[in-house]
């Protein structure tokens, strides 16, 4: 099979690049090594959607930021994926926090940062009561905001197949060959032809660039530890809360996610072996605890209901890698793609579309869609709206995950829609996010898998490979 | 020879000492009343357990359905039991209470069905 | 399909709590009521728990969960209670309407005259405990494992070590060692077990599984399925001293460290819980802060044995009944208080002028020996009862004859607490 354009790695970037690409009359291909999109950074960071002020000016951190922020809300509402634009605020603690304060105020300014504000400590106890009483004042940034990070890579992995793109999981890179007019790129489950290559491949970005011989940067794993706490602690602030970075470390944030509950986090640590390296430490979790408390003394561990680290893939440059390769005019890389990487998602698929254009001179695809099917999800519907789902298809009348109300409708769409595991089901749905993690509905989302699959219950993992949930029959 | 026990008569719990001399009971000691020593009588010459488990299903609306022994059996044979109960199954429809295997081994207890299926 | 429909009296779960609510408001007179239970049969939780033991104080008789539960599943089938199956309960209002839904009827609405919660408890998850490494598969709660195995019956794991000593945990040791599995060991953080003796000697000691005291599970290794677990001994703060940390082999975690009371409709309901039980405050009656609104079983407070359930929540069944006719009005309450070594006492409140015999039930923070239990009003002891041991693992009750409220006024003052 020859592509187009073969786009590795469908975590946010990656999928919202093919999603942007299946704008073009191309033909692309998003390969996935993971046996499901959004399985590596994607799944486990902040979920925040950055103003802009934090990244050097003139950097493409900066600039990315700040026009991905712009184009975050519409890219939401298109692709029906929950986003909040609640705002942020830098807390300081001291006079010398205040001045760097100042600082990031102009950084703002030079960016282009909208809705930039230095406020006061009466104001921000007005605005956030729940703020450590030793705060004396804050930057206040209103056009940031939070979104759920997953949903938005699902929702544009999605839309980019609704559009023509060939989604390929658990189908992992292992060799590309230049040839005349374009690659050879082999893969876990095939080898094929295409004439360009974006590199999404997050953590991996930098073996895949060597593998024609690009050795311009470095990936560092970078991991982060988080607690999520539950929702009777979520509207304890409703911006996002970061601390002022200072001589003692950029400190935790505290912030709501789109889903109402609490996330604090995330700890820095390099990797130096392993470098989806997702466990959790004591000192990681010891330390989130501990500085989270200090901007909202109430955030306490008390009431996590998980904890959970993701590797950020930073890179040795400290700014995005994005653009056409030195080593092959038809290599694009889309690399090093951290912080603030989710909020520039959009504008980075932007510019390697028009990268890809330019090279490909390739036609708009004139049937391109840019809405998803819009999800029904029982727990923001009205009683009115319940009750017309149920008329309409009888399992939205049967709630399968009690913590957070999803029905056995919603389980059966997102397997539908390609779920093939239990983490799958619950990224796409939430069943088994909630308070009990699953212990109700584990075993319920367990058997419409398997049921949907025609397979023993036993065939189902939790997240694909040897993950499996149970062993053989007792009887 | 020393056999330690924990009564659960009650609550307490008793930690009691059997000392024996071959089968039979030289002294019983640890425990805080009447009811710990004929508990430690019992362990000692002629302990018994219930056993639930459950039993495979050919046509039910479960794969498998709940048992348990009609009454308490010797201890020492609860792995026995256990092959026995897993040698079988029954077809649906099973009614709770219903025979599964009468008299298992000999032990003069059947294992019946806890549940309909 | 939006239906909507009057009952006098509205139950809200069907399992033990629920059925004998229910049974016993409608042995009280109460002609219409709803029973309400998500699941497709009645019964609860007691359908996976097909181990004996229950019914021991209620019947006299060892009877496993499901044959348990079978006697209140024919008694309520002889009666017209009407049963909603697959049916769950999204709210329940101050007004006392109970919306729920289902497969077949939609989306519906019930008007109540009186509710009753009986929505049980669910297990505490990993996320509440401080384990860290890996998230494979393999962890999961004893009860997620019971229900695999009596009623999917599948193995959940082969190699299994259990955190936590409450009786779900004893009774799933004894369970896969005897489906075949090795258990390792059950670890306990506490000093003390919080299951009954009876389950440690027949589920433990019967198969020589150890009981590893003051010892918690610190890590979890494994990419896929667990490959095996950290565990440690803790100090008297029940923090783990790392020196102690010792490397166990396993492919699954089984998790058994306690319940909480499923509260979300009671909260949604605007209704408030006591900050110890988790369940909402309720009278002697079972009645929540909330006049019409009851509560009873383990989503009032999470009892050891279903025995205790089925008689709690037939006290709410006849609060219920009692209300509907008229009879609650104008109450005086006063508060039972916490005395030395008691953590928490249900029913939190007591009416006064009702003047019939009312059982406090509670439970101490520790084990004491050879204690006695003390009742006492206004300084004075009302009752003092020798008792061989007291343990946080087993509910302990005291009476108050109905003759004492004779002398009672609002400002009388009841404590128990514990002598040693």
């Amino acid at each position: 099979m020859r592509y187009d354009v073969i786009v590795i790695g469908a975590g946010v970037c990656g999928a919202m690049i093919a999603r942007g690409l299946s704008g073009l009359k191309l033909k692309t291909a998003l390969l996935e090594k993971a046996p499901d999109v959004a399985m590596g950074a994607s799944k486990a960071n902040s979920g925040i959607v950055h103003g802009g002020f934090d990244a050097l000016p003139g950097t493409l951190k900066a600039e990315l930021n700040v026009r991905g922020t712009a184009l975050m809300k519409d890219v939401c509402r298109d692709l029906d994926v929950p986003f909040k634009n609640c705002g942020s605020l830098v807390v300081a603690f001291s006079e010398e926090d205040k001045a760097t304060l100042e600082e990031l105020a102009e950084r703002g300014r030079k960016n282009g940062v909208p809705g930039v504000s230095i406020i006061g400590a009466d104001k921000l106890r007005e605005l956030e009561p729940n703020v450590a009483p030793e705060a004396v004042g804050a930057l206040f940034c209103e056009s940031s905001g939070i979104v759920c990070p997953y949903e938005l890579t699902i929702g544009a992995a999605e839309n980019a197949v609704k559009n023509g793109v060939d989604l390929k999981l658990g189908c992992k890179v292992t060799a590309i060959e230049a040839t005349e007019d374009g690659f050879v790129v082999t893969t876990s489950t095939g080898a094929f032809e295409c004439s360009y290559i974006v590199n999404a491949a997050g953590v991996y970005a930098d073996e895949i660039a060597r593998m024609v011989g690009d050795d311009s940067f470095r990936i560092i794993p970078r991991r982060g530890e988080y607690y999520l706490l539950d929702r009777t602690v979520g509207s304890l602030v409703s911006r996002t809360i970061f601390q002022c970075p200072n001589k003692m470390g950029k400190g935790v944030l505290v912030t709501p996610t789109v889903d109402g509950n609490l996330l604090v986090g995330p700890t820095s640590v390099d990797l130096t072996e392993g470098r989806e390296d997702v466990s959790t430490t004591l000192e990681g979790l010891d330390k989130v605890a501990r500085l989270g408390g200090r901007s909202v003394p109430k955030a306490s561990v008390r009431d996590a209901i998980t904890s959970f680290a993701g590797v950020r893939a930073h890179p040795d440059s400290n700014d995005f890698i994005i653009g056409v390769s030195e080593a092959n005019p038809r290599f694009i890389n889309a690399a090093g793609i951290e912080s603030p990487g989710l909020s520039a998602a959009p504008a980075i698929a932007e510019r390697v579309t028009e990268i890809v254009e330019e090279l490909t001179g390739a036609q708009k695809n004139e049937s391109f869609d840019p809405v998803r099917e819009p999800v029904f999800r029982f727990r923001h519907a009205t009683d009115a709206e319940r009750a017309e789902a149920i008329e309409k298809n009888p399992a939205y009348g049967r709630i399968v995950c009690r913590c957070e109300s999803v029905t056995e409708g919603e389980i059966i769409d997102a397997i539908k829609a390609g779920a093939t595991d239990i983490d799958g089901v619950k990224r796409r749905t939430r069943a088994g996010m909630g308070r009990c993690q699953g212990g109700f509905c584990g075993s319920k989302v367990a058997e419409l898998l398997a049921e949907l699959a025609g397979a023993e219950l036993n065939t189902v993992t939790k997240f694909g490979g040897e993950s499996k949930l149970l062993y053989e029959r007792t009887k | 020879m020393e056999k330690q026990l924990t009564c659960v008569a009650c609550p307490r719990g008793c930690s009691i000492t059997v000392t024996l001399d071959g089968d039979s009971i030289v002294s019983i000691e640890g425990n805080a009343c009447p009811r710990g020593k004929k508990y430690a009588e019992n362990e000692i010459t002629d302990p018994r357990r219930m056993v639930a488990s459950t039993v495979k299903v050919n046509g039910g609306k479960l794969p498998v359905v709940p048992v348990k022994t009609s009454s308490d059996i010797p201890k020492n044979m609860i792995f026995d039991v256990m092959r026995e109960i897993n040698r079988v199954s029954v077809d649906a429809p099973v009614e709770i209470g219903q025979v599964i295997i009468p008299d298992v081994l000999g032990t003069g207890a059947d294992i019946i069905a806890t549940n309909n299926d | 399909m939006n239906e909507r429909m009057t009952y006098d009296l509205v139950v809200v779960g069907g399992g033990p709590a629920g059925m004998a609510a229910a049974l016993k408001a409608r042995e009280c007179g109460v002609e219409n009521i709803a029973l309400i239970e998500r699941a497709s049969e009645l019964g609860g939780i007691l359908e996976q728990c097909i181990h004996t033991g229950f019914g021991l104080t209620y019947f006299g008789q060892e009877l496993s969960g499901p044959e348990y539960a079978d006697r209140f599943i024919k008694l309520v089938d002889k009666t017209d209670i009407r049963v909603f199956t697959d049916t769950m309960v999204t709210d329940v209002s101050p007004e006392k309407v109970v919306t729920c839904v289902n497969k077949k009827d939609g989306l519906m609405k019930l008007q109540a005259k009186a509710v009753i919660l009986a929505m049980g408890c669910r297990e505490r998850p990993r996320g509440a405990l401080n384990i860290v490494g890996t998230r494979p598969a393999g962890v999961m709660t004893a009860g997620t494992a019971q229900k695999y195995v009596n009623l999917d019956g599948y193995m959940p794991g082969k190699k299994v070590v259990i955190l936590g000593s409450g009786d779900i945990g004893l009774i799933m040791a004894r369970r896969m060692t005897l489906e075949g599995a090795e258990v390792k060991m059950v670890c306990e953080l506490m000093p003390f077990s919080g299951g009954l003796t009876r389950n440690i000697v027949q589920c433990l000691n019967d198969f020589d599984i150890p009981l590893k005291l003051s010892t918690t599970v610190v890590k979890v290794y494994g990419d896929q399925r667990v490959t095996g677990v950290d565990i440690a001994r803790v100090d008297e703060k029940l923090q783990p001293i790392p020196e102690t940390i010792e490397h166990v082999e396993c492919d699954t975690l089984m998790l058994s460290v306690g319940l909480i009371p499923e509260n979300e409709l009671t909260v949604g309901a605007g209704i408030p819980l006591d900050r110890v039980t988790r369940g909402a405050v309720v009278d002697e009656l079972r009645q929540t802060e909330m006049p019409g609104v009851f509560a009873c079983g383990n989503v009032l407070q999470v009892h050891d044995l279903v025995d205790f359930v089925t008689m709690e929540s037939q006290i709410a069944g006849e609060g219920a009944a009692r209300y509907i006719r008229g009879e609650l009005s104008d109450p005086e309450y006063i508060r039972p208080e916490t005395g030395f070594g008691v953590r928490y006492i249900v029913p939190q409140k007591i009416n006064i002028k009702d003047k019939k015999d009312v059982k406090l039930y509670f439970r101490v923070g520790a084990i004491y020996n050879n204690p006695r239990v003390v009742l006492e009003c206004d300084g004075q002891v009302l009752s003092s009862k020798k008792k061989i041991k007291v343990a946080p693992g087993e509910m302990e009750d005291v009476l108050i004859p109905a003759s004492v409220f004779d002398s009672l006024t609002p400002e009388s003052r009841i404590t128990v607490r514990v002598e040693v």
